[in-house]
């Protein structure tokens, strides 16, 4: 088997400060991981490294491309990243008003990515649109709705619908729960399991919420000022966390 | 400044240094041939040659002041003035009429500052430019029709950023586009622009033909004269050469229709088939329909009262 | 089936001074096919600790852990995702589940994972549901507002419904009541028949007797006792 994803000696500095340093790991196909971490730890600009939305100034982010097999995407055209970005990879930004065209109705934000790749049958374009909202828990009747009209949580499902239509291979998450009441959190979580379950997904995900890595990830990275201080098996970090930050990480978790 | 040089025929020029050429003073004014100094036109052919090699591809051209406001047709007088030479023909329509105040405005402008030859009949027109209109008339192989064009960029009311439409067109990323005639579909039950509806040159670039009639599109598909766009504002010129492939873009199964007036025909010569204005006659709701085109109208009038005759 | 040797652990407590806690030194055993070994000892004596280094949850610091082959210390964590998704069955004492998903998916979902059709695993889980007498009504409800019996029944069933190779059970029986009990006992004994190798942690001895062939002392391998 090949290795889906392959993050080498990745980092990032913005002038002086270190954004992510020297960050190494393997996704397999169908492995979630999970990156923790606290805010300015560097877990998003890694993301953005990973995505292509950032250039690394080191490093390499080798992906099995379905055609050519693995490539680096930091040294590929600008045009072969966004077919990329298209096709076989998603991104679920953690703020759905970034990851959605908010003047567009929920169908066309859908049907987007399927246009994108050269959909050009109205009918087939709307069907799977269709059938995509009522895998993430949309009314179909609100089908041609702009997301203005939506609730945070159905924003955020939307965007996962855009973004899941195309059948991606990888998924990038940013904080996908992050500003959602708790409960519509749990919803959310409970249909990614599903969706990543169905699909056969493998996924980055980004939280500073450790319920979340529990409940998705196999596996976990933890970060701290821009260096990865733990990895492994998500349980085991968690439980037996061999690192000081993240014991202080794990311990500072309030229980319910 | 005076008058020295008077202006003729090529033939009969005296000899000139070649970056001179044509820069003499015209009998009519102290204006430049055309109205623009030769290096802007120099500028002005390049770009359109630019244009003419990259069918669809939005030439970048340093605009100039005109002496007319925006909105009224400085990128194609731009282009038409870079175009002009003294055997030209021109034709000036405006919306498909000829006596139009843009249109003769125009007209008389180029009649002052190069002294061309300036006519109504299509046929008879070596350039013809216009404003949101193509002519009835099929154009034939050695015409230049110059469009008017106030917004050069299909993308911009889906994606503001300049920027990341050029990258959109570098990369063939037209995903967005084909997303706003699907929101028409899914609002209206149909693809509701009816004109400047966007168009696919060659199987590549995706450009706005100008806001004419959707009814015009097909026109524009592997016409024999060179078909040549100017915005002013915004600093762009765009081309078809002669028998450019050019689709309007659609769905499998809602394919593009060019639609006028159902229905009817003109009031005037009775053409059926042509594209046609409403005129409102009174304040009772009276109104009729005549065509767009007053060359092609007059033409059929004329024709019909000499079989008459 | 499960080959422990010289296995130690400790936990370091960087946050709180760098105290250093040993809890288990020298563990040695051994766990064959069709064979049903139970851990002993008192509380603290490291019987969970050990079974939580076995699934993979603890890190092991010393010695060896092999199950089915696979070597636990300094294992990649796609290897021991795999053992867990096809070998290794684990039943804790704890069911830990999002809201909202319905028992008869949480039984079913060891089976979804491993890509059996939907429509069978769904057929297994009512199967081993009403055999562990969780009224119908309650499939389609979440277990977290379930009694702590009736969780603990979810929970068994969820351990039950594949045929691992490799089992570890966590009290499998505390807080059933007699009937259910005896229904427990029967499982772990058909695991046993078709070749399970299962390692438990049995405080109810009359179940421990019932099911188990051999007794280990997790009393011996405290650190102390190992060093003396």
């Amino acid at each position: 088997m090949t290795p889906l994803l392959q993050v080498e000696g990745v980092s990032k500095h913005y002038g002086a400060h270190l954004g992510c340093g020297d960050v190494t790991f393997t996704l397999w196909p169908g492995e979630v991981m999970g990156i923790v971490g606290e805010s300015g730890s560097g877990k998003s600009t890694l993301l953005n490294c990973m995505a292509g939305h950032l250039a690394p100034d080191a490093g390499r982010v080798v992906f099995d491309t379905r055609m050519h097999g693995p490539r680096d995407t930091v040294t590929m055209t600008e045009a072969e990243r966004r077919w990329l970005a298209r096709t076989d990879w998603a991104f679920v930004h953690q703020n759905p008003r970034d990851g959605l065209r908010m003047n567009v109705s929920a169908g066309g934000n859908v049907g987007e990515r399927l246009m994108a790749v050269g959909a050009r049958h109205y009918g087939d374009i709307r069907a799977q649109a269709q059938d995509w909202l009522g895998r993430v828990e949309i009314d179909a009747g609100r089908m041609d709705e702009r997301p203005r009209a939506f609730s945070g949580g159905m924003q955020q499902r939307l965007q996962i619908a855009r973004n899941l239509v195309t059948g991606p291979r990888l998924v990038f998450m940013d904080e996908p729960t992050g500003g959602l009441d708790v409960s519509v959190q749990a919803r959310l979580l409970d249909l990614l399991r599903g969706l990543v379950r169905k699909l056969g997904l493998s996924a980055v995900i980004v939280t500073h919420d450790l319920a979340v890595v529990r409940l998705l990830a196999d596996r976990v990275m933890v970060m701290k000022d821009g260096r990865v201080v733990e990895q492994g098996l998500t349980d085991q970090v968690l439980d037996d966390p061999q690192h000081a930050y993240t014991q202080l990480l794990v311990s500072s978790v309030l229980q319910v | 400044m005076t008058a020295a040089v008077v202006h003729g025929a090529p033939s009969r020029r005296p000899p000139t240094h070649p970056l001179r050429e044509g820069a003499q003073v015209t009998r009519m004014s102290a204006y430049n041939f055309a109205y623009l100094d030769e290096a802007t036109k120099r500028m002005l052919r390049r770009a359109i040659l630019k244009a003419l090699a990259i069918p669809g591809y939005q030439v970048p051209f340093s605009s100039r002041e005109m002496p007319m406001p925006y909105g009224w047709g400085t990128g194609g007088v731009q282009v038409t003035a870079a175009c002009l030479v003294p055997e030209d023909t021109l034709k000036v329509i405006d919306q498909g009429a000829d006596d139009t105040t843009n249109a003769v405005s125009i007209r008389k402008f180029f009649q002052r500052v190069a002294d061309v030859a300036v006519t109504d009949h299509t046929t008879q027109a070596s350039i013809i430019q216009t404003r949101h209109r193509i002519p009835e008339t099929p154009l034939l192989e050695g015409q230049i029709l110059v469009f008017q064009v106030p917004i050069p960029e299909p993308l911009r009311f889906l994606e503001p950023r300049e920027v990341e439409t050029r990258t959109m067109h570098a990369l063939e990323d037209y995903g967005l586009m084909q997303v706003r005639l699907y929101e028409d579909i899914a609002r209206h039950g149909e693809i509701a622009r009816a004109y400047a509806y966007p168009v696919r040159v060659e199987g590549r670039y995706i450009m706005d033909p100008s806001p004419i009639p959707k009814f015009d599109n097909p026109k524009l598909d592997m016409s024999p004269a060179v078909q040549l766009f100017g915005a002013g504002r915004e600093c762009r010129i765009y081309a078809l050469p002669p028998f450019t492939r050019v689709e309007s873009l659609d769905f499998d199964d809602y394919p593009f229709t060019a639609t006028k007036a159902a229905g009817q025909s003109c009031a005037i010569c009775a053409s059926a088939v042509s594209y046609l204005d409403e005129v409102v006659t009174d304040d009772a709701g009276g109104r009729m329909f005549v065509c767009s085109d007053t060359d092609y109208c007059a033409a059929r009038v004329a024709a019909k009262q000499g079989d008459a005759a | 089936m499960i080959e422990i040797s010289d296995v130690g652990k400790r936990f370091v407590l960087h946050n709180q001074g760098g105290v250093v806690l040993p809890v288990m030194a020298g563990a040695s055993l051994h766990v064959g096919r069709g064979e049903c070994v139970a851990l002993t000892g008192a509380s603290g004596a490291g019987k969970s600790t050990l079974m939580r280094m076995i699934w993979g949850n603890y890190r092991c610091d010393e010695g060896s852990i092999r199950v089915a082959g696979l070597e636990l210390c300094g294992a990649q964590a796609r290897d021991v995702l795999a053992l867990r998704r096809g070998t290794l069955g684990y039943v804790s004492q704890f069911l830990r589940v999002i809201p909202r998903v319905p028992a008869l998916q949480i039984v079913a979902e060891p089976l979804l994972a491993q890509g059996i059709e939907e429509d069978a695993a769904l057929m297994r889980a009512r199967d081993l549901l009403a055999r562990l007498n969780i009224p119908q009504r309650l499939w389609s409800i979440s277990p977290t507002t379930f009694s702590g019996g009736e969780q603990q029944r979810v929970n068994i069933a969820r351990g039950f419904i594949q045929d691992w190779p490799v089992m570890l059970l966590d009290e499998p029986t505390a807080s059933l009541d007699a009937a259910n009990r005896a229904v427990v006992l029967d499982l772990i004994l058909e695991a046993k028949a078709r070749g399970a190798a299962i390692l438990g942690i049995f405080h109810d001895t009359g179940a421990r007797d019932a099911v188990c062939d051999r007794e280990v002392d997790m009393g011996a391998f405290l650190p102390g006792r190992a060093a003396a």
